[in-house]
């Protein structure tokens, strides 16, 4: 079954093409990659799928909704969740209360309620700090829940990022180079993290640099180079695949 | 729980304890200010839930303040008697009209103060959101200088407008009768009461916010302040929340206005002077910007030496040195550890060692 399909999308920075015609789809409960060069578009991909940046033409289609043109927080709401690849954690608030704002599209106290201090919200903040909790010990944060979150290690940050988007219990996860700046450790734990994941039921679509990592948890990967798809395939396949060869290390000519 | 609350009634007892020494010293004037000082905290803490936890500036809060007392000085002074047709008679037979005689006798028809105060702060919310929409878009400097003008402009407003009195403002303004018996009024036999009164209601505000900062939209604000990208993907509808805390402190000064207004027996143009905005800015940065504590206390001390007299024809200028002083040394704010150290480093660092990341 299909979760998220972008069907021809473009997106042209004045006279930069961006993103060319680009197609591809991820199944639901998978683990897919979207690799290429330095400067292929993937960020901008990304941007394009989470709301950040409206497509200039094409179509997104998250479950059986089109989401192109919608806002990154109306993504989000509809079960869409990414990290960014400089790490945007909240400055000034522990590594509990970070994780604590990705429960935020599964509660729903208002200004009036918080104003209020309204009885039904004291369960829902219990609830949001018991499963903010569940998070921080699948993840082995519980020791660092009162540290300021951007004090902790760049690993750490990394690993709090992607707590905060589990705590959206989002269905699609996009992860935006989830093992830059990591040591070889972190990756190899990034790597089972992200494989943890997938088989808790979320599906990931990630961009990495790292070709080990991507080729040992994807099940699929998209190539893409100068904005266009160029091979979408299995990790054994593309490994295989000329043009991809050709991409990344230049031709036999040269 | 209790952590929050606790200087709410370590405040509470702060009150008492002056409203005694005033007692005992034989110098109740002395609450006529202090009543004062409440009414422009209550303005101080909204614009501190603004600037210092959804991390947007306003320069333009003392065009909210002008626009709550106005509107109330306006409604509850304007004589209706010379004016009788069906409508009038229509609305004081539903009572939302008071006779009163004026100070030279005659008979005046005014609007009931409660009606006034409701009528300003809507007009209030429905000015805010319609200002706070399009200028919330901006950032930094663009949002200052935007809230800058929204200011300026209500300043030349009131200033120019015949039936707002100009230049002289709007005086003879009735007391507010909050309930029955206790009076929002500036005679020297309710100094007392309305001394209570008045930083009661602050404490009403100041539990209010700091619930709100301590619930899911104030987490969400803070993450709006911190990264608003990042916010807006964990979804979080980062313009609505910012429109709706811009609208939440508008009202914070459009109250802190009608109050002070009936309180004072009339308001003036200088209410709504740019240098009010700056002055407002000023008093939550030297408390710590996200410190609604800190806001509180700074207003509390800087309001009554302003309004006793203190800063003499130099008022506005202590407010702008302060202002710089804060940017410069104390980013911030006044009350925090480490301050002296902080202040030494400051002082003497090596200006070079900015530069290094």
């Amino acid at each position: 079954m299909t979760l998220l399909s972008v069907r021809g999308v473009s997106k042209r920075f004045g006279g930069l093409q961006a993103v060319n015609d680009l197609s591809f789809d991820v199944a639901a409960g998978s683990i897919k990659a979207l690799i290429g060069p330095n400067g292929a578009g993937k960020t901008t991909i990304f941007n394009l799928i989470s709301g950040f940046l409206p497509p200039d033409s094409g179509e997104i289609v998250f479950g059986d909704t089109e989401i192109h043109g919608m806002s990154s927080c109306e993504v989000a709401t509809r079960g869409m969740v990414r990290t960014f690849q400089h790490i945007r954690l909240f400055p000034k608030m522990t590594v509990l209360e970070n994780i604590m704002v990705g429960r935020h599209v599964h509660s729903r106290a208002g200004f009036l309620a918080g104003m209020l201090n309204l009885p039904f919200t004291w369960g829902e903040e219990r609830r949001i700090r018991e499963k903010s909790f569940e998070i921080m010990e699948m993840l082995g944060l519980v020791a660092h829940a009162g540290t300021e979150a951007i004090s902790l290690a760049y690993g750490q940050q990394r690993v709090v990022e992607v707590g905060r988007a589990l705590a959206c219990e989002p269905k699609l996860l996009l992860l935006d180079e989830p093992a830059a700046g990591l040591n070889m450790r972190e990756t190899n734990e990034m790597g089972r993290l992200i494989s943890r994941i997938r088989d808790m039921g979320v599906t990931v679509l990630l961009v990495e640099h790292d070709m080990s990592l991507v080729m040992k948890i994807s099940d699929e990967i998209v190539v893409v180079s100068y904005g266009e798809k160029i091979a979408e395939d299995r990790p054994l396949a593309i490994q295989k695949n000329r043009e991809v060869i050709r991409v990344y290390l230049g031709d036999d000519e040269c | 729980m209790a952590r929050r609350y606790l200087p709410v009634v370590a405040f509470a007892v702060l009150l008492v304890a002056i409203q005694l020494a005033t007692r005992f010293t034989d110098t109740p004037y002395y609450l006529t200010q202090l009543t004062m000082t409440a009414y422009y905290s209550l303005i101080i803490v909204g614009l501190c839930m603004l600037i210092g936890y959804a991390g947007q500036i306003s320069l333009g809060h003392a065009g909210f303040f002008a626009i709550g007392g106005y509107v109330t000085a306006f409604l509850t002074t304007c004589n209706l008697k010379p004016h009788p047709g069906f409508i009038v008679s229509l609305l004081s037979k539903t009572g939302v009209l008071v006779a009163r005689p004026d100070a030279y006798g005659g008979d005046l028809l005014t609007v009931h103060p409660w009606l006034a105060c409701v009528v300003a702060i809507l007009l209030t919310v429905a000015i805010a959101y319609l200002v706070g929409g399009p200028v919330l878009k901006l950032k930094g400097h663009y949002l200052a200088m935007a809230t800058l003008g929204f200011g300026i402009i209500v300043y030349r407003m009131v200033l120019g407008t015949e039936f707002l009195g100009a230049a002289d403002g709007i005086s003879d303004v009735p007391g507010f009768p909050l309930l029955s018996g206790v009076s929002i009024i500036g005679k020297s036999s309710a100094r007392v009461s309305n001394y209570y009164l008045a930083w009661g209601l602050v404490i009403l505000g100041m539990v209010l916010l700091l619930n709100l900062i301590h619930s899911r939209v104030g987490r969400a604000l803070a993450a709006v302040h911190g990264a608003e990208d990042a916010a807006g993907a964990m979804g979080i509808p980062t313009a609505r929340y910012k429109l709706n805390t811009f609208v939440l402190s508008a009202v914070f000064a459009a109250l802190a206005g009608v109050l002070l207004t009936h309180y004072n027996g009339g308001i003036g143009p200088s209410e709504a002077g740019v240098m009010k905005s700056v002055r407002y800015v000023a008093i939550v940065a030297i408390g710590g910007m996200a410190n609604l504590w800190g806001a509180l206390s700074m207003s509390l001390v800087l309001n009554y030496l302003s309004l006793r007299g203190y800063f003499g024809t130099y008022d506005d200028a202590v407010f702008g040195v302060i202002l710089i002083l804060i940017m410069l040394f104390a980013p911030d704010g006044l009350l925090r550890r480490h301050l002296l150290s902080d202040l030494k480093r400051a002082t003497f660092r090596n200006p070079v060692d900015e530069e290094a990341p």
